[in-house]
Parts: structure tokens; C-alpha cells; sequence
């Protein structure tokens, strides 16, 4: 049905809802069964010997299998982080939250995911707790469904 | 290497809230108009580039199909690309690549979106897939925030010093929009004002970001021999580059951004230029994000890695400066994402060929187009230049 | 046996605010009032329903609106009995073309005015038979404001 925007234009608003069925495939299944286990998994390429995580079943760069498995540390260093308090459409994850990019220790790529475990309501607070290049520690929700969020997120050390 | 190919016409649409038309009618308004410019009928053309957003965006699949009649491809080959932000330059590229191929004399490429009939944000958030990144995705922004903290932090860069430099490129830019009868902001802001505008996620303001615009863009390419005998001044098409990065964001190094490097490098050498700073006349860099802006100062070579700040509190890209950037309002002034890498071509274009009207730089022979992709993956960089 | 894989649901759930334009908003305003508009090219004198801003032929304004018959001849039609997500249509039901008088395009709607099981209504359909516009009571400016087109 036509109803009228606020300058008077004739508009038809709608919804699309679609759904999907993605495929895990055997290594995402693997790494999100350690999530339960509390395990972070690592894989490690035979040819650059450069340990990657989430596993992966392939080498982005040497396009080569990625076989040898590593529960890596839950801990590492901080490379980058941003403070999101606004709010659009379907988004994932409610606001306020931090997202990260987090080293962990022995790993050669960025881990994407949130820190938290303090007051995020307010920026020049949070400012204070996180800094680049702290050391984190995941924390793990007790109430496992072998999804990313097992992890609730890295607390600053 | 191909044939030489040239713009040879350009045609905009007046960009931003364009409810009052259907998105195939706003196609049409750019189609007309660069038919207008080039002087030519659409019989002349032989093959169609089209672009947009992927389709999620306005809730029409396939595009290309629904613009069949106002691209007046009926009955031609037509050719999509889709490479989210940096579809513009693509379309170009694919444009281009098709007439050098010497399988088309004359192409007409179009990008548009309609962004006002969509969710932007909600669709963009699906490039993230759905098992792990999409959950800690906040837009573009919440991406280009932390690539712009990761920059400061590796070279040291005071916060302060850097929220002066991207306020400066913010108010430049602005200034230049207000100037640009097609442009979607036509406001001039101050430094105080960009610097205390409301946080979207820090450190970006509601100012150092690029609005929601509906609008299209279309150009039409053609070979040397038409070119020549059609156009008393075409845009040279000198040098292309694209590449792109691994699909995970935490794989590469956003910082010495490697696709935005390599796409430079590859489009200076095809253009023979080695000192860019010195040899570009003006630059209309895909800037969504003021302090990503600055980044690209450095990826593209126009200075080195964390100086950006100094040259551009000094000036160097600001009109009357060595590398005039935007002079059109660049991307902070108007964003319809699909066209906004075209619109980029079009204004270089237009710059070369003496064709920009009042926001022309004067003896503008060489001049630098850009557009980036992805949750910061792909980079694409074409020079057009006045001489063959 | 059955192979069991992995899989992770998810949806996708997008808002959308089309924009109509002034000469399908006046298709509407039409349909309100139990006609069907269609328009004319200045160039070509096609007659196109539904009415269009621009002639596809000869790219050029359409300008004259006319208002087309209710009746027509059927071109082709396909039953649907699948159902999938978001369907806008509840199957079953008949989508056809129908070439309604003194127009130079086929206008897609529905079929219907009668029982979709019964197999001998269902044959008489074919290429050429007269259908005719039966429109709803309350009518909302939309498509579906006509019900379907019966065959007479």
C-alpha cells in the first residue's frame, strides 16, 4: 500500500525476510566444538608455518590445506579497538559494545571480538580501562552452544 | 596493453534525498545527461557496464535487469559488477578493459543506489558472514575507526594532531561540496563544529563521515578513433590498478595497506608517473571517513607513512595546494555508493578536460580516481589524463 | 541413509521504503477507483498498462494517459501450487498475461472466479480466450485491488 513520506513522495515500505542454512563444513564444525571445550583453535600452515585463528581449512596465502591443529592461549595483546554506542537495523550485537582485533599469543593473525566486563555506558570512561596493546584474557559464558559468543568477550588484564 | 580508450562524456544526477523518483527514472536522469554531454545516441553504444550495491540494498535482485530500459541495453551485452565500495572505479576499469579489448568501440557504464530505499547499515552488515565476523561488525564506521586507531598507534601520530588534520579534510571538502551544484551537502562547516560534532564511534564525528545519497553516475567511454573524431577534449584513460586483500579482517595489515599500495603502484606505472605528489594536478580519493583520507595520502606515495597529518594541516591537499583533493565535495559531500567511484572518475574526467565548471583547478592535465570495497579489502585507482 | 550436516540458521531481516514515483502513484489512485490506466507514447503511440514514466522503445516521456479496458485476451498462464518463503501470492494460484483491449503489452495479474481443482475449468484455459477485470469491494489502491481476471 502507497503512504506518503514526509515531504509528501509516495513510498511503499516493505520488509524482506529471508532465510539462510549456511554450511559449517568440518573445520568451522571443529573450532566451534573447542569453543564448548573452552578451546580456542588455531591452525597452522605447512608452508609459512604462520598459525591462523578460527582454523581455517585452508592458507589464504599459500592456498595449501591447513592440517596441524593448536589450541591456542586465550590471552593476547590488544591491536586495535572500537567504542560503538549508535544503533542501526538488525544489528547483531546490541550497543554498547567494544569490538577488538586481539593477537593472541603465538598467533600470526587478529581475532575479532569484543571486550568488555566493565561500565561501557560511558566513552571517556572506557577511554580509561582500554588501552592499544593491553593484554586480554577471554572470559567464557557457562552456557555453551558452540557459537562464537561461548565467549563473552576479553576482559583487560 | 590495448587500445587507448577515453571518457568522452559524463552525466550526474542532482544527488541525495530523491524519493520523488523511482530508482530506474533517477537511472535515466544520468543516462540522458551524459548522452547530452558526449553527443552521441545510444545506437552508438555498443555494450553496457552497470553497477550498484549488492542487491539486498534496495530489495530488487539483479539490478541490471530492472535498469534494462533505462540503460537502453535492450538488445546489447551488459556487463555487472558489483564490488561494494569500490564498484565505481570497477565499472570504470571494466569499461574500460572491454573497449581496449578492442570488442567494443563504445561503452556506456553507469553505477547508481538509491540508499533512502534501503537499510545501509543493515545491508552492509551481511558482507560480514554470518558464523563470526558479522557479530562484531558496527557498520563501516565501527571498521574504519579501528583501522584509523591501528595508524595513529604505528606511527606515533598525536590524537590530537590527527583530529585537526581530519577536521581539516572535513572542512575543505565542505567547502569545495557547497560549490558543487550536484553535490548532496551543500554545507560549510568549521573546524569547532567537526571537532564537537556527536560521536558515532570513536574517534569518528557525525562530520567526519559521508551522508546517505541517492544519485547515479554514467560515462561513456570510447576507443582513440572515435574519440578523436567525437570529443574536442577527451579524458585519457592512463593507468588502472585494483587488488584486493583476504577475506578475514584480522589477515593482513590495514595500516600499510597493501591493496591500496599495489592498486597506486600498478595505475602509476601504466600512467608513467613516479613522483605523484609532484606529477597529479588533483585527486578525488574514495573518503567515506575523514581520517581514512589521510591514510590513503600515505598509501597512494603522496607523502610518507605518518606524515600525512603535517602536510595536510599545511595545506598540500586543500584547492591551492600541490594535490588538490576533491574539489567536487568528494565522498563526505555525497555517497551513493554504487556511483560514488564513478562520480570519482566523472570529476576526473571532467577536471582534465576543463569541463568542471566552477570548481575546476586550473591546468588540470593529470588527476587521480579512487575507490575502496569491502570491509576494507579492495582497492581500485585510475589515471586520466589530457594528453594521450 | 540420511547424511546429517552442519548448519547454522540465520535470517536476514531488511526494512525497505520504495519510492513510487508520480506516474505509478497515479496507476494507483486509479486502480482506488476501479480503472485501469494505462499511458501513451507521444512517439510511438504505443499504449502501455501499467503506465510507465518513460517509453522503453523510444526513450522519451510518456505523456497521455488513457484509460484501458477491463477486458481482454488471455496470452498465457501457469498455475503455482509450490509454496516458499515470502510468498506474496498464497498458492494456488494462477499468474497470467493478458493482452487487455487496445493496449501493445501484456499485463501481468491473476487469474481466477473459480475452483483451481476442478480439472475441466482448468483445460479451458488457452491462448486467446476473453478474460474480464473483478475487482474487490474496498478498494486500497493496489494491485490486488483487482481480485482477478475471470474468464467469460
Amino acid at each position: 500500500m502507497v503512504t506518503f513520506d514526509k515531504k509528501g513522495n509516495p513510498i511503499i515500505e516493505t520488509e524482506a525476510i529471508i532465510p539462510y542454512q549456511n554450511v559449517l563444513g568440518p573445520t568451522w564444525f571443529r573450532f566451534f566444538e573447542g569453543l564448548k571445550e573452552e578451546k580456542i583453535y588455531g591452525t597452522k600452515c605447512s608452508k609459512c608455518r604462520r598459525v591462523l585463528v578460527p582454523a581455517r581449512a585452508f592458507c589464504p596465502r599459500c592456498f595449501l590445506d591447513m592440517e596441524e591443529w593448536v589450541n591456542v592461549p586465550s590471552e593476547g595483546e590488544v591491536l586495535a579497538w572500537v567504542y560503538t554506542n549508535y544503533e542501526y537495523f538488525g544489528m547483531p550485537t546490541k550497543p554498547p559494545f567494544i569490538t577488538a582485533i586481539i593477537r593472541l599469543d603465538g598467533t600470526d593473525s587478529g581475532f575479532v571480538h569484543l571486550i568488555g566486563g566493565f561500565d561501557l555506558s560511558d566513552v571517556e570512561k572506557v577511554q580509561t580501562r582500554v588501552k592499544d596493546g593491553a593484554r586480554v584474557q577471554a572470559v567464557w559464558r557457562k552456557e555453551k552452544q558452540g557459537h562464537i559468543m561461548d565467549i563473552e568477550y576479553f576482559r583487560p588484564l | 596493453m590495448g587500445r587507448a580508450v577515453a571518457v568522452i562524456g559524463t552525466g550526474q544526477t542532482r544527488h541525495g534525498m530523491r524519493a520523488e523518483v523511482t530508482y530506474p527514472d533517477l537511472i535515466r536522469e544520468a543516462v540522458l545527461a551524459a548522452f547530452q554531454d558526449a553527443g552521441i545516441t545510444p545506437d552508438d553504444i555498443d555494450g553496457v557496464v552497470s553497477g550498484t550495491m549488492p542487491s539486498m540494498m534496495e530489495g530488487v535482485a539483479l539490478t541490471h535487469f530492472y535498469f534494462a530500459d533505462a540503460l537502453r541495453s535492450v538488445g546489447k551485452p551488459i556487463l555487472k559488477t558489483e564490488t561494494c565500495g569500490s564498484t565505481g572505479v570497477s565499472l570504470a576499469i571494466t569499461g574500460y578493459y572491454w573497449v581496449a579489448s578492442g570488442l567494443a568501440d563504445m561503452v556506456l557504464v553507469v553505477g547508481s543506489e538509491k540508499m533512502h530505499e534501503g537499510d545501509s547499515q543493515a545491508t552492509m552488515t551481511t558482507v560480514a558472514e554470518p558464523l563470526y565476523q558479522r557479530f562484531f561488525i558496527s557498520g563501516a564506521p565501527g571498521a574504519f575507526g579501528m583501522q584509523s586507531k591501528l595508524w595513529l598507534q604505528r606511527y606515533n601520530v598525536p590524537e590530537d594532531k590527527a583530529r585537526d588534520a581530519a577536521a581539516k579534510v572535513s572542512v575543505d571538502h565542505h567547502k569545495s561540496g557547497a560549490n558543487n551544484p550536484l553535490a548532496h551537502i551543500r554545507r560549510e562547516y568549521s573546524m569547532e563544529e567537526v571537532k564537537n560534532a556527536p560521536v558515532i564511534v570513536y574517534p569518528v564525528r557525525l562530520l567526519d563521515v559521508c551522508p546517505n545519497s541517492d544519485g547515479a553516475c554514467a560515462v561513456i567511454l570510447a576507443c582513440e578513433e572515435k574519440a578523436k573524431k567525437i570529443c574536442s577534449k577527451p579524458a585519457w584513460i592512463k593507468g588502472v590498478g585494483y587488488a584486493g586483500e583476504e577475506y578475514w579482517i584480522g589477515d593482513s595489515d590495514k595500516v600499510v595497506w597493501e591493496s591500496a599500495v599495489k592498486a597506486a603502484r600498478e595505475a602509476y606505472k601504466m600512467a608513467g608517473i613516479s613522483d605523484p605528489r609532484k606529477e597529479l594536478d588533483v585527486a578525488e580519493i574514495y573518503n567515506p571517513f575523514t581520517f581514512q583520507e589521510l591514510l590513503y595520502y600515505e598509501c597512494f606515495g603522496f607523502c610518507d607513512f605518518g606524515t600525512a597529518c603535517d602536510y595536510t594541516l599545511k595545506g598540500t591537499f586543500a584547492r591551492g595546494g600541490e594535490v588538490p583533493c576533491a574539489p567536487s565535495g568528494g565522498v563526505l559531500c555525497t555517497n551513493p555508493i554504487g556511483a560514488t567511484g564513478l562520480i570519482r572518475c566523472a570529476e576526473a574526467a571532467l577536471q582534465v578536460s576543463g569541463k568542471a565548471g566552477e570548481r575546476q583547478i586550473e591546468g588540470a592535465n593529470l588527476a587521480l580516481a579512487h575507490a575502496m570495497g569491502g570491509v576494507i579489502q579492495f582497492n581500485g585507482v585510475m589515471i586520466l589524463g589530457s594528453k594521450l | 541413509m540420511e547424511k546429517h550436516f552442519h548448519v547454522r540458521e540465520h535470517e536476514v531481516w531488511l526494512p525497505y521504503r520504495f519510492s513510487v514515483g508520480p506516474v505509478f502513484n497515479r496507476f494507483y489512485e486509479g486502480l482506488k477507483e476501479g480503472k485501469i490506466l494505462g499511458n501513451k507514447c507521444p512517439k510511438c503511440r504505443k499504449v502501455l498498462v501499467p503506465p510507465r514514466s518513460f517509453c522503453p522503445d523510444c526513450y522519451v516521456d510518456m505523456t497521455d494517459w488513457v484509460e484501458a479496458a477491463q477486458e481482454g485476451e488471455l496470452v498465457s498462464w501457469v498455475l503455482g501450487r509450490q509454496e516458499f518463503f515470502g510468498m506474496p501470492m498464497e498458492p494456488p494460484f494462477i499468474g497470467g498475461l493478458i493482452r487487455l483491449d487496445m493496449t501493445d503489452c501484456n499485463f501481468l495479474h491473476l487469474v481466477g472466479g473459480f475452483d483451481l481443482e476442478q480439472k475441466e475449468k482448468l483445460k479451458k484455459l488457452r491462448t486467446g480466450i476473453r478474460v474480464k477485470a473483478v475487482w474487490r469491494d474496498d478498494k486500497k489502491g493496489h494491485l490486488l485491488d483487482i481480485k482477478y481476471f475471470q474468464p467469460i
